[in-house]
């Protein structure tokens, strides 16, 4: 059994290294303002929010027909659909994959899943070369880490880490930080491999049921290269990442970038649906865990989750302490709630690294309840013995905050009011098990609840369904 | 399946039955075309440079010297369109690996999507899918009347449905995993480059 991560111990000495804390702090911020900004341009914005978080409840609440469904239509378009209960059947199936070709190299993109599963370790261990083709996740696999963030895994890293890491490692120039040019080293040293790998691997941000297709978004178009220039395309996908339609996908695709980097759409957003001529093409279904959360009923709508890392840009706790201290694949406030589900054990701690501001559940673009599940986790940890006496006074306070909704308002409003009333019950005094030793948290300049106050239409200019 | 395979399907499927919450209405996905942009073309061109793509409105007559000028050190031109020669066509690939030979790619796309900027492509366009992404420089035709409004639109493409591959690409490779900064190119095209320019039939979709 693992021992617990101590995530405010690992932060800490984040914190320490101010160069790198207060850069990642900058950056997660910006992104959360461009992601504010891409949701303005959007008059329908908070009616994408609620479609997409109906879409995902009804798909969940009929998990099972459309998987059933998605498996026959996949198959009928000749790709061949594979079932793993756990992480360890994943791993051998494509491992098995791999063996019938006789595949020794794998590229392969950027994947939770693969994370969540520890496929590459896996591999190696039975002589399979694996090169990440996306660009932040390849750095963390020269640099032995995991993935820091869910779609910037390297984000923590400064261009100095960059240039000396790759200098180490291709022999690029190490004084040279210039983005363009460590774009340019990654480049020249994956092509190769894009070329003469005999298999190639993705995840998938969604799975269509109506058509049996996999939907992935790159900016990068690694996807596409790993996809389709070797003869053998593996698809791994969490069984919860299924949507019932075409027309469902598009409610997402217009939230996802926007919600993740402020941009309106990935450079790349690519159907799969089946292989081409001389090609195979694999997916395999994975569980892991899933469906169990299902059955958790404060806790199934987690799996709503599409990925985007909003709810870790906007957190004040994520971003003063980086991806890396939570010890877990998934970080931030959805990691929070996520990680639990896996190993209450090892993950006993993660509820606490929250202010329970509520950020993270205004910008979800699929509607969980964030907070409240990291208030929830705090309540199981406490029933299950899991915390010590300092985190169950916290709880006690956050209990307080929660309990008193108009209170909870104004204590998320405005930097100043943060400043004048968190202090004493949520942020700054040792009651606050992550607050102790570290300053105020930034508030947001504009709450949701300022900015809906604002752009909410009135009744009578509701927009009309067309 | 083998017996461990369908265990592992009926074990999952048995677990998600048993576990699933009560069943939940699917929403009904409107449009939003009360929002709908005035000018398909104009907000096209403003989307799609957001993401560093390069669009010609102008009319270009002769594509062969407007490609002399534009990419003056290309060797290997492959033309995937019928109208235009190139220097190879998809079909003389052996192997989809040899694309990464091609410095520029000619394509027409059969949709252009106002909202995003993005244009579609499919296996029916690109017949060897990593012409796309091995090239170093695309140039895809757009007929102007091909634009829609938004994504819902877009996905209404037949396409998605029928066709093994498609892509909405919007603006060339791009990363910004090294500083939250989008630098281009990452590890596909350098440069997309569309032109707006009439289809041979005008307002008929393929696919």
């Amino acid at each position: 059994m693992s021992s617990p991560v101590d995530q405010a111990k690992n932060a800490e000495k984040f914190l320490a290294d101010t160069v790198h804390e207060q850069r990642l702090d900058k950056l997660l911020w910006a992104m959360r303002m461009r992601r504010d900004a891409a949701a303005r341009q959007v008059p329908e914005w908070e009616e994408l929010r609620t479609l997409a978080s109906g879409i995902k409840e009804h798909t969940l609440s009929k998990l099972s027909d459309y998987l059933t469904q998605f498996e026959a239509r996949a198959t009928a378009n000749g790709v061949i659909v594979h079932w793993a209960r756990d992480a360890h059947e994943h791993n051998q199936i494509v491992y098995d994959l791999l063996a019938q070709q006789g595949a020794n190299t794998l590229v392969k993109s950027k994947s939770m899943l693969t994370e969540e599963c520890e496929l590459r370790p896996f591999l190696e261990r039975r002589g399979v070369r694996v090169t990440e083709t996306d660009l932040g996740e390849r750095i963390q696999q020269l640099d032995d880490q995991p993935p820091g963030h869910i779609i910037g895994p390297s984000i923590h890293k400064t261009n100095k880490d960059v240039a000396v890491l790759f200098s180490q490692k291709y022999g690029s120039d190490p004084n040279n930080e210039d983005t363009a040019y460590l774009a340019g080293v990654m480049r020249e040293n994956t092509r190769p491999d894009f070329l003469h790998a005999p298999a190639g691997m993705t995840g998938a941000n969604f799975v269509v049921a109506e058509t049996g297709a996999i939907v992935v978004a790159t900016n990068e178009g690694n996807a596409d290269l790993s996809a389709h220039t070797p003869p053998l395309h593996i698809c791994s996908v969490g069984i919860e990442k299924i949507i019932p339609t075409t027309e469902s996908l598009a409610v997402f695709i217009r939230l996802l970038a926007r919600s993740a980097t402020g941009d309106t759409i990935t450079q790349y957003t690519s159907t799969f649906r089946g292989p081409r001529k001389g090609a195979a093409m694999h997916v395999i279904l994975v569980d892991n865990g899933r469906s169990a959360r299902l059955s958790m009923k404060r806790f199934w709508h987690s799996l709503k989750c599409i990925r985007c890392a909003a709810c870790m840009n906007t957190c004040p706790v994520y971003r003063r302490s980086g991806g890396l201290s939570y010890g877990s694949t998934y970080m931030g406030p959805i990691g929070i709630i996520m990680m639990p589900t896996f190993e209450i054990r090892k993950y006993r701690e993660l509820p606490f690294a929250s202010t329970l501001n509520g950020s993270c559940t205004n910008v979800c673009p699929v509607k969980i309840d964030i907070h409240e599940q990291i208030y929830g986790w705090r309540e199981v940890m406490e029933e299950n013995h899991q915390i010590q006496v300092v985190k169950k006074e916290a709880m006690r306070v956050a209990d307080k905050v929660l309990s008193h909704p108009a209170l909870y308002q104004i204590a998320t409003a405005t930097l100043s009011s943060a400043l004048e009333v968190l202090p004493h019950f949520a942020v700054y005094n040792r009651l606050n098990a992550w607050g102790e030793h570290r300053d105020v948290p930034e508030a947001a300049r504009e709450t949701f609840h300022e900015w809906y106050r604002t752009h909410r239409p009135k009744k009578n200019e509701a927009v009309k369904r067309g | 399946m083998n017996s461990t395979q369908a265990l592992s399907k009926n074990t999952i499927l048995d677990a998600v039955r048993g576990n699933q919450p009560v069943a939940q209405p699917m929403p009904t996905i409107p449009h939003f075309h009360t929002n709908k942009p005035a000018d398909l073309v104009a907000t096209f061109c403003e989307s799609i440079a957001r993401m560093a793509g390069v669009v010609v409105t102008k009319d270009v007559p002769d594509l062969d010297s407007f490609l002399r000028v534009k990419f003056p050190d290309a060797r290997v031109v492959c033309s995937a369109i019928p109208e235009y020669a190139g220097t190879i066509k998809p079909a003389s690939l052996n192997h989809w690996s040899e694309a990464s030979a091609i410095d520029v790619c000619i394509l027409r796309s059969p949709m252009g999507v106002a909202e995003t900027g993005s244009i579609l492509l499919s296996d029916v366009e690109l017949q060897v899918n990593t012409i796309a992404f091995l090239a170093h420089d695309l140039v895809v035709l757009l007929d102007p009347k091909q634009i829609v409004s938004n994504i819902h639109d877009a996905y209404e493409h037949p396409y998605f449905k029928l066709r093994p591959y498609s892509v909405l690409m919007t603006g060339p490779s791009g990363s910004g995993d090294i500083g939250a900064i989008v630098v281009h190119p990452a590890q596909a095209a350098k440069t997309l480059t569309v032109l707006l320019s009439p289809a041979p039939n005008t307002g008929k979709r393929t696919g």
